[in-house]
């Protein structure tokens, strides 16, 4: 389990506290605003990682940008750490709040602010979800392009926070390249405007570096998204493979080929089976793998590229190519796809979803060296990810009942992150490093890396008070990390919870 | 094609015990950008060639005194190109200075800036350290997005060694259309195509006539160009648009100098003495004006954007001042790079 920043307070000290710093709030806020009791804290004790969890010492949820600015002075004034959070959708623990924190919801910033087709952007509250923008830009033949799987739920603060990508961001990039300006608030409660309308701002990019920062640098309080005008067509295609190596090798064969695809999504035979019990989409479940492959753009554009994938995907090897005749069969092809992680859900207890990222022409080999580790550690693994940009989602299917199971899980989790660095990827490719992925950052960055990104913390956030504890951390930790892996094996008591 | 790391670290760790202040040079084609560079050179132009390149990947990382046109002519012969495709004011432009200086080609609003692409940087900071980010592949969001914090912070905040790049096929169909038009009608047009999926990968009004550049496959650019109109371009307008080499650049030091207006695509035309060319389908707009800066930062603001003096002019104050609040966060910044201030020190701001 995560540590925290600082030594925990006791219980007294920690109610003295909590009514020190909800007396202040409270001198501007409405009491339904501030939530300080256990029942009313259970909702934000966890995010979609929910392994890990913690009940903050207190909860408040605003609906001005001015009240964020004094919630932020409290707390800083008081010493008191802030953690933001949005739907709570995240994978990584990066909301998980701290035992004697602030949990800052912004929940309630839930409007969609300005919708303008000619400029093509929108401007929204950080509360407001990632669909619901394109729902509004629909009628205008325009949308917004990074779709995380979590897309009905997910709110937009959060997809800045973690640079969400998704099925598209492939053509169409992730969130990062479809953001225009942000409104953060810093430690100090001001308000600050990073970004604009226009195409670059001056000075340093700062808008690149808060996206994907993890609420480690201020708290986003406003987004401004680039809209796309919607592709007049999109087609795809499903091919199967029997033998996973011979995928792998496709989808590096498409990307090579010239033309991008919209989305380049692979799935193995435990996701297919899986998938196809729970969805009925007609997947083909003696496949070793499938790929979906969607190419978009004009009518015309479409068929050709149609054909073009169709050709690399037989010369590939593939037993069997379908093109989606209709939109309905397109829709069924995807259904598969956008149904896998709750039909894996359905066959196993429990499943852990890992995120590194891998260069493509690796994929076969990690994804059989990740079938070794599967036998070695009496897991299974169902693969369905991001086959086009080489981010890989394997679910480590257990059960937390069983005594040691979860442990077991987490290392096996950690064995795949590091055969992707060793490989030249990365631990997380989109969920972000929240509290799960630290020991793998110590494996990833070196000591100067690691220095480097916290003083860039500090440039922020001289005090540590922003989301403390996440995304990067401490030299010791990664000391302490690396002294037990070097003796790794030998542990005598591998089922010990470890610090 | 050396490999100067360890020369440029050691320089870099000298000057750190020292406190000299160090002036990062390329192919030394950009002493005009920016603040007046001051201290001691420090010649990063040997430390170049090609580190990685996995056509099938999509992937690019060169050592950053790689030249521009090197590059780029190695990566046509695979069809692929650097998509916010870099200008090379001279031949001896390097990967480097473009990354530093973040400058994008007349493609720039379609397909993305040079931090779009940018994947992954080697680094030596103010301290002599050797650090990576990122990597070669295409998401990544373990630790703070550094390498994208590098476009484009002029060398204050770390020496580029190396950057990975994500690459993009050349569009395999590529033609020009000109139209007569105002600039006002020009700008009206323009935003009305943004609300279609047109395949368009440039759009320039030179004062009189919209050009506009089609790229694509070679149906939809065939069906764009008759929904757009006008009569065939000449193609070869953009590659001088973009190494400003065009006429309207002619002159830089002796003639109006030349400002840069970063602005949402849509504004109205600016109204300024000297003449203007509208670049990036509106977004930017190029000014050769001798009005005073507060004038035209006046303009660039007041149409929702920023104002550069790009080249020629006066050059206490080159870059559009930074909003209050932002200000301190760059010299914080700065310092958590660069404690010593010894990198570029002055070039981009006077405190940075």
């Amino acid at each position: 389990m995560a540590g925290t920043a600082a030594l925990a307070l006791d219980e007294t000290a920690r109610s003295v506290r909590r009514a020190e710093i909800a007396a202040e709030l409270l001198t501007f806020l409405p009491r339904d605003s501030v939530l300080t009791e256990p029942e009313e804290l259970r909702p934000f004790e966890c995010d979609g990682l929910s392994v890990y969890r913690r009940l903050p010492m207190l909860a408040v949820l605003p609906d001005r940008v001015e009240d964020v600015q004094r919630i932020v002075r409290a707390a800083a004034g008081q010493g008191v750490p802030v953690v933001a959070r949005g739907a709570g959708t995240g994978l990584s623990g990066g909301a998980l709040p701290l035992e004697d924190g602030l949990l800052l919801s912004l929940a309630k910033f839930n409007r969609i602010l300005e919708l303008d087709p000619d400029r093509r952007l929108a401007r929204v509250e950080p509360g407001v979800r990632n669909l619901a923008i394109s729902e509004a830009a629909d009628p205008h033949g325009l949308y917004y392009a990074p779709d995380p799987s979590s897309q009905i739920a997910c709110s937009i603060g959060g997809n800045v926070a973690e640079n969400s990508g998704g099925l598209h961001c492939l053509k169409y990039g992730l969130t990062v390249h479809n953001v225009l300006e942000v409104k953060v608030v810093d430690v100090a409660g001001r308000l600050l405007t990073l970004g604009g309308e226009a195409l670059d701002t001056p000075g340093y990019d700062l808008l690149a570096l808060i996206t994907g920062s993890e609420g480690m640098l201020g708290v986003i309080v406003e987004v401004t998204v680039r809209l796309l005008p919607k592709p007049e067509t999109a087609r795809v295609l499903l091919a199967a493979f029997d033998d996973l190596g011979r995928a792998g090798d496709a989808v590096a064969n498409v990307m090579a080929s010239g033309i991008i695809p919209a989305g380049l999504e692979m799935m193995d035979r435990p996701a297919i089976r899986a998938t196809e019990d729970f969805a009925h989409c007609g997947y083909p479940t003696d496949a070793a793998a499938i790929l979906l492959c969607e190419v978009d753009g004009t009518e015309a554009e479409a068929t050709a590229q149609v054909e073009e994938v169709r050709g690399v995907l037989e010369r590939s090897g593939a037993s069997e190519v379908r093109v989606a005749h209709d939109e309905a069969e397109r829709a069924r092809f995807w259904l598969g796809r956008k149904s896998a992680f709750p039909a894996v859900g359905r066959i196993s207890p429990d499943y852990y979803c890992i995120d590194g990222t891998i260069p493509r022409k690796r994929l076969a080999e990690v994804l059989q060296r990740m079938r070794q580790l599967s036998a070695e550690y009496g897991l299974d693994v169902a693969n369905v990810f991001h086959a086009g940009d080489g981010n890989l989602h394997p679910l480590i299917l257990f059960d937390a009942n069983r005594p040691g199971e979860i442990e077991r899980t987490e290392e096996f989790g950690g064995r795949i992150l590091e055969i992707c660095i060793e490989v030249g990827g990365t631990v997380t490719g989109e969920h972000g490093v929240g509290v799960e992925k630290l020991d793998q950052m110590c494996v990833q960055f070196p000591a100067h890396e690691l220095e480097q990104f916290h003083a860039i913390k500090r440039a922020w956030d001289p005090r540590g008070l922003l989301n403390p504890g996440k995304a990067v951390p401490t030299l010791q930790r990664c000391a302490e990390f690396g002294a037990m892996h070097v003796h790794q094996g030998n542990l005598p008591f591998p089922e010990l919870e470890r610090y | 094609m050396a490999d100067q790391t360890e020369v440029i670290r050691d320089r870099v760790r000298a000057a750190f015990e020292s406190d000299t202040p160090l002036c990062i040079e390329g192919g030394g084609t950009k002493r005009f950008l920016g603040r007046a560079p001051a201290g001691e050179p420090l010649k990063v132009g040997e430390h170049r060639g090609v580190v990685n390149h996995a056509p099938s990947e999509l992937v690019l990382t060169v050592r950053a005194g790689t030249p521009v046109a090197d590059t780029q002519a190695a990566l046509a012969e695979h069809g692929q190109w650097l998509a916010f495709d870099p200008p090379r004011h001279e031949e001896a432009s390097t990967i480097g200075g473009v990354v530093a200086c973040a400058l994008s080609g007349p493609a720039r609003p379609w397909t993305g800036a040079v931090r779009d692409f940018v994947l992954g940087t080697r680094i030596v900071n103010g301290r002599g350290d050797v650090l990576s980010f990122g990597g070669e592949v295409m998401k990544n969001v373990a630790g703070y997005d550094v390498s994208r914090l590098m476009a484009g912070a002029l060398g204050t905040l770390g020496v580029l060694l190396e950057v990975s790049f994500r690459l993009l096929p050349r569009p395999a169909w590529d033609r020009t259309r000109v139209l007569e038009l105002t600039a006002g009608e020009a700008i009206r047009r323009l935003t009305e195509w943004a609300r279609a999926p047109l395949p368009i990968l440039g759009a320039c009004h030179d004062g009189e006539r919209l050009h506009v550049r089609l790229a694509g496959a070679e149906a939809s650019v065939a069906e764009a160009a008759e929904r757009i109109g006008g009569e065939p371009g000449d193609g070869s307008l953009w590659e001088s648009l973009r190494d400003h080499r065009h006429p309207f650049f002619a002159n830089a030091e002796d003639g109006p100098p030349v400002w840069r207006l970063s602005v949402p695509a849509h504004a109205p035309p600016v109204d300024l003495p000297g003449s203007v060319l509208i670049d990036w389908g509106g977004a930017q707009r190029w000014v050769r004006s001798d009005a005073p800066g507060p004038e035209l930062r006046a303009a660039a603001e007041t149409a929702g954007g920023h104002a550069t003096c790009f080249r020629g002019g006066d050059r206490d104050e080159p870059f559009h001042p930074l909003a209050e609040g932002l200000d301190d966060l760059h010299a914080r910044l700065k310092c958590a790079f660069d404690p010593r201030r010894i990198l570029n020190p002055g070039r981009l701001y006077p405190d940075l």
